[in-house]
């Protein structure tokens, strides 16, 4: 069996491959809504947060977990909401139908 | 639920994100696209959640408090006010990413392998970095700190000195095992955020903004690493590559470095104006004039600036444009990459407008479009249609990209007075003999224009 974090650098650098052919296509038309969207999915360290708080006996490691908790919920919540919020303004070409 | 399952069902998540971003890549889609990035979010939390000794009330009270202020922020956030807000969410993925390896740093020191410290230390440092980095952005964006780079004697070497002394620290936490070390890493970690963006000036957000976006994604891959999870080291290194590509193609639209715009203390910050000499005759225009141009004109390309957003003047460039294709005039926008204070800002502004998405050009489709053009309106914008990028070998902005509005007929600008813009030199663009010159607010333009239209 591999070690663990061999296995997490094959996965980040084809992962980076994988953003840099996404990213490329995005037009610069999108590229605001991009950033507040690539944004919110780096909240995904909400997942270590959640894990975080189940360290017990330790105030310091409690005290973090609830501030990364807050945090990452911030950007998760924040980030999403802009986003859709800023997309929705997008208003499709006069001669297609309307939404 | 096996360990197995859960990482194929952390895949999944991954796999939301990447279709998200994928559907990001047109306006048609992008919307759907944001919700299944959402909802990968989500299953992943659900699947965190299932299987995890969690504590509650801890986690209870920081999604609350976060869900709330989270919420706040994007629904009331002015469109203007976006790269701040940008900035403020990229420095809380940071400082999350950094709380989460500092967690578990105290909760199983003492006995760490190297592989593991350096992950830790990895997490805490670019988390605490883009943490502090990005709330001086959001500071100098937002108007609470000066927008001209901050600077004082021997500030790159003292930053070398806080780098050397944070890896010194790095060093120390792993031969000692010992907390204190550690905590002097998240501190100096913490101050060379501050230290590396003061210097950065207020035109230069953009690039900013992009590479702390870069860095919270870095950020949250190392968590990744601590905490062994393929989804967070996924989303992370997507987000990573994302930020670094609108980091370079904002430093290609400035015709800068990378190494130039943090290292550089460029520019006095918003609206600069150095004194130049000017020379050669300009030719001035009324609004009267102007309207009888564009009602008579088949195809109006309007160059927004930063100016005219500042000005709050896109909604009366709407309505200015309404009436023009009521009388079949075909406006477009043509928008350079930096024509905001963050990459694709000004799309944003003119949506926000209600300007349909197919009318906003990019760099290349208005270059192509100008020779074909009768009227090109430049509002608020100056470098970006300064002809010297493309002709004067002498110029400091010579090869940055611009938009070509000297190809087509007829020059219009609607400008203050013939003040230099941030790169604090002259336009020839303004005494070019196809163009006219408006001075006037642009605001106040566009609504004495609109006036005079009702009766061409």
């Amino acid at each position: 069996m591999l070690d663990p974090v061999v296995v997490g650098v094959v996965v980040f650098v084809l992962a980076s491959f994988v953003g840099f052919e996404l990213i490329t296509k995005v037009p610069p038309t999108l590229h605001t809504p991009l950033m507040s969207g690539s944004n919110a999915i780096s909240g995904i360290t909400i997942v270590g947060a959640i894990i975080a708080t189940g360290i017990e006996n330790d105030v310091v490691a409690g005290v973090f977990a609830f501030l990364a908790v807050a945090a990452a919920t911030i950007n998760v919540v924040g980030g999403f909401l802009v986003t859709d919020r800023m997309l929705g303004m997008f208003r499709r070409p006069k001669r297609e139908e309307p939404e | 639920m096996s360990p197995e399952v859960q990482a194929l069902l952390y895949l999944l998540a991954a796999v939301a994100f990447i279709v998200g971003l994928q559907r990001l890549g047109s306006p048609r889609t992008a919307r759907s696209g944001n919700t299944v990035a959402a909802a990968g979010m989500l299953m992943a939390v659900v699947v965190t959640l299932a299987d995890s000794e969690v504590s509650w009330v801890v986690l209870g009270a920081g999604a609350a408090a976060g869900g709330v202020i989270g919420a706040v922020l994007a629904l009331r956030v002015h469109m203007t006010a976006m790269p701040q807000l940008v900035a403020a969410f990229n420095g809380f993925g940071g400082l999350a990413s950094a709380l989460v390896a500092g967690a578990v740093f105290v909760a199983v020191i003492g006995e760490i392998e190297t592989v593991d410290m350096l992950t830790i230390l990895l997490s805490v440092a670019i988390g605490a970095i883009t943490f502090t980095g990005s709330l001086v952005a959001y500071a100098k964006l937002q108007g609470l700190l000066s927008g001209s780079p901050i600077t004082y004697p021997a500030q790159k070497i003292v930053n070398a000195v806080l780098l050397a002394g944070l890896v010194t620290a790095g060093v120390w936490s792993q031969l000692s095992q010992d907390a204190s070390a550690f905590w002097l890493l998240g501190g100096l970690a913490l101050v060379l955020g501050v230290t590396l963006v003061i210097p950065i000036g207020g035109a230069d957000m953009p690039v900013i903004i992009a590479l702390l976006n870069s860095l919270s994604g870095v950020a949250a891959a190392a968590t990744g690493f601590v905490i062994t999870n393929s989804a967070l080291i996924i989303a992370g290194a997507l987000v990573g590559a994302s930020g670094l590509i609108l980091t370079k193609l904002m430093t290609d639209a400035m015709n800068r470095s990378l190494a130039n715009v943090l290292f550089g203390a460029f520019g006095t910050g918003d609206g600069a104006s150095a004194s130049v000499a000017t020379g050669g005759q300009v030719r001035t225009t009324t609004p009267d004039d102007l309207a009888i141009a564009l009602a008579y004109a088949r195809r109006v390309v309007v160059i927004p600036g930063y100016g005219l957003a500042v000005a709050q003047a896109q909604h009366q460039l709407r309505a200015v444009a309404a009436e023009l294709e009521r009388r079949g005039v075909e406006v477009v926008y043509g928008i350079h990459p930096v024509a905001g204070r963050m990459p694709g800002h000004m799309n944003v502004l003119l949506a926000e407008a209600d300007v349909p998405y197919d009318q906003l050009l990019d760099l290349e489709a208005t270059n192509a479009l100008l020779p074909r053009t009768d009227v090109v309106l430049v509002l608020g914008a100056n470098d970006v249609v300064n002809p010297a990028a493309r002709d004067d070998a002498g110029s400091p902005i010579y090869g940055m990209p611009i938009i070509e509005a000297d190809t087509a007929r007829t020059v219009i600008v609607v400008k203050r007075s013939l003040s230099p813009g941030f790169a604090g030199i002259d336009n020839p663009l303004f005494y070019d003999d196809g163009t006219l010159m408006l001075f006037a607010d642009a605001k106040k333009a566009l609504a004495d224009l609109a006036i005079a239209l009702e009766t061409v």
